[in-house]
Formats: C-alpha cells, sequence, structure tokens
C-alpha cells in the first residue's frame, strides 16, 4: 500500500486541505470498524504512540492510538492555520508539519514565489523531507492551493518545482482553484497566468476547479432540499456538501464548496485505498490520461451530488448517475465537455457496481461523446468496492478534454487586459527576483498550451483516415 | 506431471485463483480414484501433515491487495489454500505501463520470482511444464509477466511454458491497453511455446447470454474462463498416455497445436455452456454437442446460440484471405478434448474433415483427440475444442490497428520512453505482429 502526502499551501489551500482531513477522518471512521490501523488508513495518516517518548509511529496492524495527517500546511500568514490548530482537528497536526509567517503575501504572486520561496526554502525542504521519511513508499503528493492570491500561487508553485527537483519520481497531483471572472482581487489574472506556467511545466496533473462552478453545485443543492417537493428530502450525509459526522462543528460559510474539492480528493484515492475487482492506483491516472506532456488538465465531475431519501429503482439511478457525470451542470469548472473533443476519460465507480453496469453505460453514452480521432475508446475505469459515506455508489469522472481551453483563453483576456495598461505591474517588479520577461514568458506558454488544445479540436468532426499499416514482405 | 503456475497482477491472480477453486471442486467430486489423485498432483501439492492441498503456485503482483484477496478466499474455501510463502508484492502497482513492468519491476524483482518459482518447481516429482496467467492490458501482468517469461525460459530451456492471456475488452479498461498488448504479444511470441488467449468481450457475452447472468461482475467472468481452462488441463487420455491419464499435457498439447514458430496463438471453446441451476436438468447427447461445437469452431464463434450455419468449408482454392469479409474459420491444428459418459462411443470424424485444415499438414496430423469418462465440473457430458486457427486474427488486427492509430499521433509514448522502452522497440514490436497477421491470414 502507498502512501500519499498532501501539501496545503496559502488560506484557500489551507481551508479545503482542514475539511478534506475531516471527511478522511470520517470516511474511515464509517469503514474501519475494528479501530485498526489498516493499510487504508496508513495512506494518509501515521499512527503515533504519543506515550513513548519519542513518539515513532506504529507500523500497520495494531490499534489505533494517535492518528496524524501526513500533511505539510504552509501559509505566509497565521489566521487560518491557527483556527486549525485551535479546532477539534489539532490533535492530527503536530508543530513540524507547519510553516508560518505573519504578513502575508499581498495578492502578490512574486512575493509568494521569489520572496518567500527563497526565503523558506530550506525549512520547506525539510518538512517535506520529513513527511516523506515517515512513508513506506510515498507514491503521490496533493498539492492543494488558488491560483488567485499570493501565497498559494506563488509560494505554492514554488513548492511544486521543489517537489520535482527533490523527489523526481513521487506523482505530484495538483488541485487549483482558479479564481471567477468576478474574483474581487484584481491581480488575479496576473498571479493566475505567472502560476498557470508551473503547473503546465512542474505538474504530472492538474485537476482545476472554479468557484462559481462550486458556488452553483452548492445552489442547487439548497434548491433541492428547500423545495420541499415530496420524496425529494435528501439523505442526511450524503450531500456532497455535507461535513456532517466529521470533527468540525457547525458549518463556517466557505465548508459547503470545499467540501466538494475535499470529495473529490478522497474519490480519487479510493481505489488506491480499498479493494475492487478493478483497481485504479494513482499513478495509472497519469498514464493513461495524460497522452503529451503538457496536456495534462484534468476536468473533474462528482456524481451523485445528493441521495434523495426515498428509493427509487436501483438501475435507473445508477445509469442516472452516469449521465450525470458528463452533464455541464456537474463539471468543477464551466466547461461543457460534450461539445468540445474527448483526449481521455476515467471513469472512477465506488460502491456495488459491476462490470456489466460500467459496460452499458459506456455503450451508452459513448456515441454522444466526441472522442479524438486515435483514442476512440480512450476510456480508463476502475471499480471500487467501498462506497463513500452516505451513498452506495458514486462516480468520479476525469476528463482530459478540451473543454479548458475557452477558460484558459478566459484567463489569457483578462491577464491581456491589465497587461497592456501595465496596471499594477510595479507590485511585482518591485520584487526581488521579478523581472517583465517572467510576465511575457507566462503568457506565452499560455498562449502554446492554448494552441496545442486548438489544434486537437480541429481534428475533431473531420474524419482522420487510419494511419497506413506496415507494409510486410509477403 | 505437475503445472506450476505463476499468477502475475491482477488478472493473472483472480483468473488462477478461480481455476485451482474449479479444479479442486472437480477432482474431489467424482469417485474416481485415478483422475483424483492424477487432478490433485498435476495442480497441489500435500503437505507431510494433513490432507492439505497447497497450490502450486506463485503469486507475484506489484501491488498487495489482490494477492491479499486470493490467499484468504482460497484459505477460506476450507479445500485448498496457496502456499505461505509463496507470493511476492511490492507496495506500488506498475501504473498500467508496460515500460515500468518490463524495464523496471522485471528486472529489480527477477531474483526474487525466480527463487520463488525454483522452489515451487523442486516440490515436483516431475515437472509437466509451467503455466504464466496474465492480462495484456495492465502493467503488470503484461511487462512483469512478459519479462518473468522470459527469465524463465533462460532458466528451463527445455520446459514447456504456456502464456495464458486475458484480452481485455474492446471499449476500453485501460487506455494504453493497445500499446500494452502489442509490446507484450511481440515479445512473447518469441519466448513461449504456445499463448492460449482469452477474451473479455467475448466471455462477457457467454454470462450474458448463455449464463443468464443479469449483473455480471469479473468474478463471473473469471469463472468462466477457469471452467474452459479447467476441461483443457484436467486429466485426459491420450493417444500417447497408453490407457491411463497422460503424464505430459503442456507437452502434448504444445507439439499438437504449435508446430510451427509462426503460428502460436490459440483460443478455446467449450459445450455446453449453461446456468448451473440448469445442468440438471438437461441431457445432452454426443452426436448433438459435436456437431455444434464443429459449427462453432469453423464459423468463429464461441456459443451455441446464434451459431451460424451457413458458413461451410471451402475448397482451398476457393478460399479468401480477406480479414473483412465474414468467412471460413480454417485451422492449422485442433484439440478435442471429451469428457463424461460414453465417451468412447463418440464419433469424431467430422472434425478429421480436411476441408477444415490448412492443405500442408495432413488431417491426421492437425486434429487430435483426448479423452476422459470422468465428468468434468457436474456437466454429464463437455466437449472442449483448443484450436490454433483465424480465430483470433481480427482480434489481433484490431488491438494492432488501434494501437498504429495511436502511435502515429505518438500519443502517450512519452510515458514509456520515460522507464526505458523507445520508439524503436515500438517499431519492432508493430512488425513482429504484422508478420503474425499475415500468416495467419494467409492460412488455407
Amino acid at each position: 500500500m502507498t502512501q500519499s502526502v498532501v501539501v496545503q499551501v496559502g488560506q484557500c489551500g489551507n481551508q479545503v486541505g482542514c475539511r478534506f482531513w475531516d471527511l478522511a477522518l470520517r470516511e474511515h471512521a464509517h469503514v474501519n470498524k475494528k479501530g485498526l490501523y489498516d493499510e487504508a488508513l496508513s495512506s494518509f495518516f501515521r499512527n503515533v504512540d504519543t506515550r513513548k517518548s519519542d513518539s515513532r509511529a506504529c507500523g500497520v496492524g495494531g490499534r489505533i492510538q494517535h492518528l496524524k495527517a501526513r500533511a505539510v500546511l504552509v501559509d505566509m500568514e497565521e489566521g487560518v492555520v491557527n483556527e486549525i490548530l485551535q479546532g477539534p482537528l489539532r490533535e492530527v497536526f503536530d508543530s513540524t508539519q507547519l510553516l508560518t509567517d505573519v504578513s502575508g503575501s499581498g495578492n502578490n504572486w512574486a512575493v509568494g514565489h521569489m520572496t518567500y520561496g527563497s526565503a523558506y526554502r530550506e525549512q520547506i525542504v525539510d518538512k517535506l523531507r520529513k513527511a516523506a521519511e515517515h512513508c513506506d513508499c510515498l507514491q503521490c503528493f496533493f498539492l492543494i492551493h488558488s491560483m488567485g492570491g499570493g501565497t498559494g500561487s506563488g509560494l505554492g508553485t514554488r513548492v511544486l518545482s521543489l517537489l520535482e527537483e527533490e523527489f523526481p519520481e513521487v506523482c505530484r497531483i495538483v488541485t487549483s482553484i482558479y479564481p471567477s471572472a468576478e474574483d474581487d482581487v484584481i491581480t488575479s489574472p496576473y498571479n493566475s497566468v505567472l502560476a498557470m506556467r508551473e503547473l503546465t511545466e512542474h505538474a504530472d496533473c492538474v485537476l482545476p476547479v472554479e468557484n462559481q462552478s462550486l458556488v452553483d453545485i452548492v445552489n442547487k443543492i439548497k434548491q433541492m432540499s428547500h423545495s420541499g417537493k415530496p420524496g425529494s428530502v435528501i439523505k442526511r450525509d450524503s450531500a456532497i456538501i455535507s461535513g456532517r459526522g466529521g470533527l468540525s462543528g457547525p458549518e463556517k460559510p466557505f465548508d459547503a464548496m470545499n467540501n466538494i474539492v475535499a470529495n473529490l480528493l478522497l474519490n480519487i484515492t479510493s481505489s488506491a485505498r480499498f479493494e475492487g475487482s478493478l483497481n485504479m492506483d494513482l499513478n495509472e491516472i497519469a498514464m493513461n490520461l495524460v497522452p503529451f506532456p503538457r496536456l495534462h488538465y484534468l476536468v473533474p465531475s462528482l456524481t451523485p451530488l445528493y441521495t434523495l431519501a426515498d428509493v427509487s429503482v436501483p438501475t435507473r439511478r445508477l445509469d442516472q448517475m452516469f449521465s450525470d457525470a458528463f452533464s455541464k451542470d456537474h463539471q468543477l469548472i464551466r466547461a461543457d465537455p460534450k461539445h468540445s473533443l474527448y483526449l481521455a476519460c476515467a471513469l472512477m465507480v465506488r460502491g456495488n457496481v459491476q462490470v456489466s453496469d460500467l459496460r452499458r453505460n459506456i455503450e451508452r453514452l459513448k456515441p454522444s461523446l466526441p472522442f479524438v480521432s486515435w483514442n476512440q475508446e480512450g476510456w480508463k475505469t476502475g471499480l471500487c468496492s467501498v462506497p463513500p459515506v452516505g451513498h452506495s455508489h458514486s462516480l468520479l469522472a476525469l476528463a482530459n478534454n478540451t473543454c479548458v481551453k475557452p477558460t484558459f483563453m478566459e484567463l489569457k483576456e483578462r491577464f491581456t487586459k491589465l497587461y497592456r495598461k501595465k496596471a499594477h505591474l510595479h507590485h511585482y517588479l518591485h520584487v526581488e527576483g521579478m523581472e517583465q520577461s517572467f510576465f511575457s514568458e507566462a503568457v506565452d506558454s499560455l498562449s502554446s498550451l492554448i494552441e496545442e488544445y486548438h489544434h486537437l479540436d480541429a481534428t475533431k468532426r473531420r474524419l482522420m483516415p487510419d494511419a497506413p499499416r506496415l507494409p510486410i514482405a509477403r | 506431471m505437475s503445472v506450476v503456475t505463476v499468477q502475475l497482477g491482477q488478472c493473472g491472480n483472480q483468473v488462477g485463483h478461480e481455476l485451482f477453486d474449479v479444479v479442486c471442486a472437480d477432482a474431489q467430486d467424482g469417485q474416481r480414484k485415478a483422475y483424483s489423485t492424477a487432478s490433485c498432483e498435476r495442480f497441489f501439492h500435500q503437505t507431510t501433515h494433513g490432507a492439505d492441498l497447497v497450490a502450486r503456485a506463485v503469486l507475484v503482483d506489484m501491488e498487495p491487495k489482490v494477492i491479499n484477496q486470493s490467499i484468504s478466499r482460497a484459505a477460506k474455501s476450507g479445500r485448498w489454500r496457496y502456499g505461505e510463502t509463496s507470493h511476492f508484492s511490492q507496495k506500488q502497482g506498475s501504473g498500467n505501463n508496460w515500460a515500468n513492468g518490463y524495464c523496471v519491476h522485471g528486472p529489480r524483482h527477477r531474483d526474487m520470482v525466480e527463487e520463488l518459482v525454483r522452489r515451487e518447481v523442486e516440490r515436483c516429482d516431475r515437472l509437466a511444464g509451467l503455466m504464466a496467467m496474465m492480462s495484456v492490458a495492465g502493467g503488470t501482468g503484461s511487462g512483469v509477466g512478459t519479462y518473468v517469461t522470459q527469465c524463465l525460459r533462460d532458466i528451463y530451456p527445455s520446459t514447456f511454458i504456456l502464456n495464458h492471456l486475458t484480452w481485455p475488452y474492446g471499449t476500453g479498461e485501460v487506455i494504453v491497453q493497445n500499446y500494452n498488448s502489442v509490446l507484450t504479444l511481440a515479445h512473447l511470441y518469441k519466448l513461449s511455446d504456445a499463448i492460449m488467449v482469452h477474451e473479455n468481450d467475448t466471455v462477457h457475452r457467454i454470462c450474458s447470454q448463455l449464463l443468464n447472468i443479469k449483473h455480471i461482475s469479473f468474478g463471473d467472468v473469471n469463472r468462466v474462463i477457469a471452467h474452459q481452462l479447467g476441461s483443457v488441463l484436467q486429466p485426459a487420455l491420450t493417444a500417447d498416455s497408453h490407457g491411463v491419464y497422460s503424464r505430459n499435457p503442456l507437452g502434448e498439447l504444445v507439439s499438437s497445436l504449435a508446430c510451427h514458430p509462426e503460428y502460436k496463438l490459440l483460443s478455446v471453446s467449450t459445450i455446453p455452456q449453461m446456468p448451473s441451476a440448469s445442468i440438471a436438468y438437461s441431457t445432452f447427447s454426443w452426436p448433438g454437442l459435436l456437431k455444434h461445437l464443429r459449427q462453432m469452431l469453423i464459423s468463429n464463434t464461441k456459443m451455441e446460440e446464434g451459431i451460424d450455419w451457413q458458413v461451410r468449408p471451402t475448397a482451398g482454392s476457393e478460399r479468401t484471405s480477406s480479414l473483412t469479409a465474414p468467412s471460413f474459420n480454417t485451422s492449422l491444428a485442433n484439440l478435442l478434448i471429451l469428457r463424461g459418459k460414453d465417451v468412447y462411443s463418440a464419433e469424431t470424424g467430422a472434425f478429421e474433415d480436411p476441408a477444415l485444415y490448412t492443405s500442408w499438414l495432413s488431417s491426421q496430423e492437425a486434429f487430435n483427440l483426448w479423452k476422459s469418462p470422468v465428468p468434468f465440473n457436474k456437466y454429464e457430458k463437455s466437449a472442449t475444442v483448443v484450436s490454433n486457427s483465424q480465430a483470433l486474427l481480427r482480434p489481433l488486427d484490431n488491438i494492432v490497428g488501434k494501437a498504429w492509430n495511436m502511435f502515429a499521433s505518438r500519443a502517450y509514448i512519452h510515458q514509456y520512453v520515460k522507464f526505458g522502452i523507445s520508439e524503436e522497440d515500438f517499431l519492432d514490436s508493430f512488425t513482429s505482429l504484422e508478420q503474425v497477421i499475415s500468416s495467419y491470414s494467409q492460412l488455407c
């Protein structure tokens, strides 16, 4: 069994991370009835006996003593991390896993990346190394951050390149929260584009998430539960936004949205942690979904969003789950994959679903989904037998789809609007180590990424002839 | 006369487990002592104390979940189990990457795996051969499996090695499955004595249309494969075995069917196949069974329903070697295995019809017959044909075609190059398989 380390950077990263740990504990408590520290738990938690003076970790198989998260928390201001340490999750982290400063990054990518990146380089590498040493077999780093601010965006991407330098063989999966168009941080386009370049070059996979989509999903669920229609009562703790059953107390404002992202991470790792008839490990995700090194942006969608309390026909509900995964209301970014081109698609199913159900739905949905000519059957599937809390089955779809192109083009436009006028540029250029070339290189990287997607899009609907086969001397 | 099985990767371990289950139950079922003894000797060894049957198997996987499951399920059955130290696993899988399996994991763990196989082989009084079970779609079964086959070929140059491969569903279980399949088949073709293939699509159809299973799971699919494999490998009386159960099953299988290095692909058809609840209420006759099985063979279907009775053997000169037109399935060689009641009265002349075979072997050389008077796996009468024919030609061509299309755009190639497989290696593999396709196409 492999382990993963979560690195949460910045305010957003830490808030999402906090929800992730809460829901992870809830999930394992649900599954692990005997209180034994098993392989599944060890993928995200260490088991430590705090009574012993050296607090060394206990191996798999014994009783749970004290769970510590395999995490590194980084923030350049103390507010969020302090809140975590005063909340019910404080026992899960120890002080050696935290790195904080007081003044924050001022929503400035350059401050995060250059200033703090250099100042804290040693400490960051040290903490990462410690976390890695606690792992028997480290498979993956999960980086959680936002793109629009200063710390998550700047320092977060600096951490990403450190991860590549120090641990080149460990997979890097980055969950990036992209700002909506109406973001209140004026310089978020600068921060996002500068960060994008780092993501394109140093990440193995990126799961882009847009705040606006999360808001829409939350509203949809709230509408559903308040609509008062008979038979529309949502089962408790089944909603993807619900943190019920976890440790934390009353819900805080962004909790609902952050729970969605936390569930995304739980579902991605489910097949690596729990058993199933067709396992899908984390390294298989990068292998199957990334046909070309730079095109590693995977659009996530989660279904079901909630379970109705009344029992409807099981098979229809199952099929509905598959259909929903491809509807644009369930994507975590504002995009419509059905009308763009699929390069590859992964379906991770949890719960009591058999291979025949999977096949039936793939057959049913295939005709309406345009796939690139050389990957007409580009499906990667995984079946995990353990369902998530509150549901009997669930589906996570990860699509490598050209529908990210409009998102990136919008981002580039917002960037260009500011850059043309050189607005706020001096804040960045004042930072030591920062030069104007960073900006032009970053936007060039984004442009060529958009170009690559564009090329692939152009092949859509065109009947590509099969490549002529190798001739054999008869 | 013992067979040592190496189970590789998730599929290999899951199917292998079902196979041992089937043969153990079948061996302990009837009252025929000679058959039970032969079967147990072939697949199990008995511990010095107690009647514990321990499978002659080595379980290999790069991550531990599946092996743990197989071992505990076997132990729970109470009838047989896996050896306590006969498995090898690592913590992290091969990531569906053939190059990772073949270039990294294989060499890294070579010594351990060889040691485990050596121990199993030494426990055999007499080794009939090795069987490696794996899938071709993933990373471990395909990549590590190919590497292990290569090592075993080096260590045991005169032992028969049979590779049992499971081909994935056409519509993806793994996106790079066609690449992995091409690399595996090209390499195995040079190493293996015979390659026996089951396709998930075909077995799935058997489950849904013949066995009437509504929600088909991988367990169901694997049990059908195990049943078919079991019907081939359980003890039988052969032409050379002189009235006792053959002590050289793999050798006789290989020499009957894989007589030419260009032709090593074997497919399996079994009749009857029905829901287990219906077996007790059905009666079979050898003429009926054999007539259907023969037509299944020549029209290339694996099910006794929906057989195309229009397909007939054509004279050699009229045969087309077209990949698109549904044509008659020419055989190079066939092995017919009959099990059950009144087996000596079964009339098999129709299978010796020279029209079924290519012109360069006589039908006496091309047709082989094994018999066993013991019913297999609850079927009063059952017949299996293992065929070296054009049956796998179209599926193979599809796999190579799709892989080639993907290769033309160089998609995913960087993932393989990262671990040591170059574009040249890909081209070599494609060339080998085009050769195999060409050879089988021209069989007439």
